[in-house]
């Protein structure tokens, strides 16, 4: 039977785990695709899924009504998308949707959560890559917010 | 012969009689209201008509227990709304309203409440807030959260501060970016929300602003057990009558200018995540 | 006099007097007539502007008039106006005035709206009035304009013998047989001579008819009026299954037929012209030249246009996706949450006047079909 470990071993998120942790978390996850322009989650729906992309790149949006969407950043292969599945309520804040094609790894949020419950250890060393993570991008979202790129001052 | 009268859609014109600058592009306008007094609940607007160029829906933004005159605050950014921030004192400005439904102010007696308003959604707020101030004892604890872009675009600023000085209601003010002059806190509405004392289970939260900035809010709400049907938020759409007989406002099933403006969170919480609906 | 509910029977011959004797009392008569290559509502003077002979050949996109057989003054299905336009009217002047040292007075409307007389109307068209009587007379606030037009009306109603190939008011419970919303109403029987049995629907239309000879009508002619309108029920172009189709059109908003559609639809707003439902409109401002004067004209408007929901600079729905969604989803699913009923009288003529043959009974029945035996989001 093929199982998705060799896929996890090869992500770069979860490069840092052993086999053990790998094959144990592999049973939360599934092969996901995804046609360009389809939403991978929606804001305000129940957040279940923590998505590490594999192939294609996903907008993280807001939805402004009078001006549609607005892409917040993008996610490509290598980096991992959507946190609301860790924290209640589990509801989604913005919309994902695949820019091109996108393959991603989906692990389900609350099959991940209780096993990182159940393996303290296991779950220590996946917060530390998840705070990691958390602490990249919110520096880059404070550059970005920097606007350094703008003509006037 | 019979004259047909205009009716509901026959504005009633009335003197300016004085207009505020707030910000840049912001200013409150206060008219003389006729005899009796202009009676509204805090949350109803009125379409405010500028001759020979258009009407466009706006809050009121006075206070309920002073009808003898009526605040609007406008900001420019239309043909309308550019025209009309252009009038000054003597001119007049045609008003059809009160129209839709305000704050739950009377639902929210003997609970806590969690005023919370990003930029030019103060404007509706205030007058309720004017309500929860003077009618203090009917309300738990009163807190009043204000996110403005940068400090020169606080609304009401010298108001603010009163308010922030007061003891019984806690008031606080953030901005998204501030210059050297600015002491107070700095980032989004919602970070104010952890710093609150507020019982989640029977607070009521009344929310507008932005409504991305309105979704966000309302997810840390929840977050924090604000149940959603004790959520409230004002939503805006395309007005051209606010009787609702021109269908534009229309949002799902709703007419934004009878079922709303302010709308119970639950009502909404399906129709707000979906695209263009 | 005859009662309410009565028949009689006309003789073609004397429906001239009918017509006439409406027009001696004041009223307007509108009414079908040929022009322009179809059978339209205008002004007519009597009998000999009917359309006599004349059928309506009607499918998705495609109207085209052919000659009967027969002289049948009525004798041909919903053409592209229903009477909207009669009490909706498509411009309406809300107000004027006048500006004068700053301040500006509100000045009385100084118009006496006709009084007219339908003659024709269809049960589906009676339908879609009583729904627009339900959103213009019957809610929060009056619109005066439709009241004054509305008011003086009188209704010679004709109950449906022919029934076109879009048509499926059965389907939406709203005719072929027109019960109220009429002074009078006609069944043409042709058959032997050609009479009319004549239904008394008011006292305005007892009195009419005390003005023109009639005889009552027997069991003959009510069985012979009653079988015109079964076959009509038998004979309809399309059907549309109504019983829950709000939650079925509510629970599949991104179905992905909503984008099979997107792609054929122009968004040109002829469905929303030819409604007899449709009710949007947008008001427009206008002056003199030298800004003394203005006046303020309801006209109508259509949710297909990047207008209607602009907000902040921008539309809502800006896909045509998602304009068709919200115009269907008004029309049938919505609509009851607003009124109670639904907004679509099954006249068919959404169907026959897209330029492209979007029929919503079609679509209606895509998005079931995918649904109806599992579980819907």
């Amino acid at each position: 039977m093929e199982t998705l470990e060799p896929l996890l071993r090869k992500h770069p998120f979860l490069s840092g785990l052993s086999d053990e942790e790998i094959r144990f978390l592999a049973g939360c996850a599934a092969n996901r695709r995804f046609a360009p322009g389809e939403l991978l989650f929606r804001e305000g729906e129940e957040a279940s899924a923590f998505y590490l992309l594999r192939e294609g790149r996903v907008a993280l949006e807001v939805n402004v009504p009078g001006s549609g969407p607005f892409q917040l950043q993008s996610c490509g292969e290598g980096e991992v998308v959507g946190w609301s599945w860790l924290f209640p309520p589990y509801r989604w804040q913005l919309d994902a949707r695949a820019v091109g094609a996108v393959a991603a790894l989906a692990f389900d949020g609350r099959c991940l959560r209780e096993k990182m419950e159940q393996d303290h250890d296991l779950g220590y060393a996946l917060a530390k890559l998840m705070l990691y993570e958390v602490y990249q991008r919110l520096l880059n979202v404070r550059l970005q917010r920097l606007d350094l790129y703008r003509s006037e001052p | 012969m019979n004259a047909v009268a205009a009716g509901p859609w026959a504005p009633t014109p009335l003197p300016i009689r004085g207009v505020t600058r707030e910000t840049r592009d912001t200013f409150t306008f206060a008219l003389d209201a006729p005899a009796d007094g202009f009676r509204f609940a805090p949350g109803q607007f009125n379409m405010l008509y500028v001759f020979g160029v258009g009407e466009v829906p706006i809050s009121v933004s006075g206070d309920p227990a002073r009808p003898e005159r009526l605040l609007h605050t406008v900001r420019a950014v239309g043909a309308v709304t550019r025209a009309m921030c252009a009038l000054r004192r003597g001119k007049t400005i045609g008003v059809r309203g009160p129209f839709g439904h305000g704050w739950p102010l009377d639902e929210a007696r003997g609970r806590d409440v969690l005023v919370v308003a990003g930029g030019l959604g103060l404007a509706p707020l205030r007058p309720a807030i004017y309500h929860l101030l003077r009618h203090r004892e009917r309300y738990g604890r009163v807190a009043i959260l204000y996110g403005a872009r940068s400090p020169d675009e606080v609304l009401y600023r010298a108001e603010l501060e009163r308010w922030c000085a007061r003891r019984e209601v806690e008031a606080r003010v953030i901005v998204d970016r501030a210059g050297p002059g600015w002491a107070g806190p700095v980032g989004v509405v919602p970070s104010l929300l952890a710093r609150v004392e507020m019982s989640g289970g029977s607070t009521v939260a009344m929310v507008c602003g932005p409504e991305v900035m309105m979704r966000f809010t309302v997810r840390d709400l929840e977050r924090l057990g604000v149940a959603s049907e004790r959520i409230f938020v004002s939503i805006e759409r395309d007005m051209k009558c606010g009787l609702g007989l021109c269908g534009h406002c229309q949002l799902g099933p709703l007419f934004v200018c009878k079922d709303g403006p302010v709308l119970r969170y639950d009502r909404l919480a399906e129709l707000i995540h979906l695209r263009e609906v | 006099m005859v009662q309410i509910g009565e028949r009689v029977v006309v003789e073609r011959e004397h429906l001239t007097d009918l017509l006439a004797a409406l027009r001696a009392e004041g009223h307007r008569l509108i009414g079908p007539t040929v022009r322009d290559g179809a059978i339209v509502h205008a002004e007519i003077q009597g009998v000999e502007d009917l359309p006599a002979g004349w059928a309506s050949e009607q499918e998705a996109g495609t109207y085209r008039l052919r000659r009967r057989d027969d002289g049948a003054l009525f004798g041909y299905a919903a053409g592209s106006q229903s009477w909207k336009q009669s009490f909706f009217a498509p411009a309406a002047r809300l107000w004027h005035g006048r500006l004068e040292g700053g301040k500006f007075l509100v000045l009385d409307e100084d118009r006496a709206p006709p009084r007219l007389a339908l003659v024709g109307a269809r049960a589906c068209d009676l339908a879609a009035l009583a729904i627009h009587d339900r959103i213009f007379l019957g809610e929060r606030h009056v619109d005066p304009d439709y009241a004054a037009r509305r008011g003086g009306a009188f209704v010679v109603a004709v109950q449906c013998g022919t029934p076109g190939g879009t048509c499926f008011c059965v389907s939406m419970g709203t005719g072929p047989r027109a019960r109220h919303g009429f002074d009078l109403a006609l069944t043409e029987l042709l058959e032997g001579r050609h009479r009319f049995v004549v239904e008394v629907g008011s006292e305005a239309g007892a009195a009419l008819l005390g003005r023109v000879a009639h005889v009552p009508a027997d069991d003959g002619d009510a069985r012979d009026a009653d079988a015109v309108v079964e076959a009509a029920a038998g004979r309809m172009g399309r059907a549309l299954r109504a019983e829950g189709v709000r939650d079925v059109l509510l629970r599949n908003l991104e179905h992905p037929r909503w984008d099979e559609v997107a792609g054929r639809c122009l968004a040109c707003a002829n469905c929303t012209l030819v409604c007899p439902t449709c009710f949007c409109a947008t008001v427009e401002d206008t002056t003199d030249l030298a800004g003394a004067e203005a006046e303020r004209v309801r006209r109508w408007d259509s949710c297909f246009t990047l207008d209607h929901s602009h907000l902040h600079g921008g539309p809502v729905r800006t896909s045509i996706k998602s304009r068709y969604r919200q115009w269907l989803t008004h029309k049938l699913a919505t609509w009851i949450d607003q009124f109670g009923m639904s907004g679509c009288v099954g006249c068919g003529r959404c169907i026959t006047w897209c330029p492209v043959g979007i029929d919503l009974t079609e679509e209606v029945a895509a998005i079931r079909a995918g649904t109806d035996s599992k579980e819907v989001l």
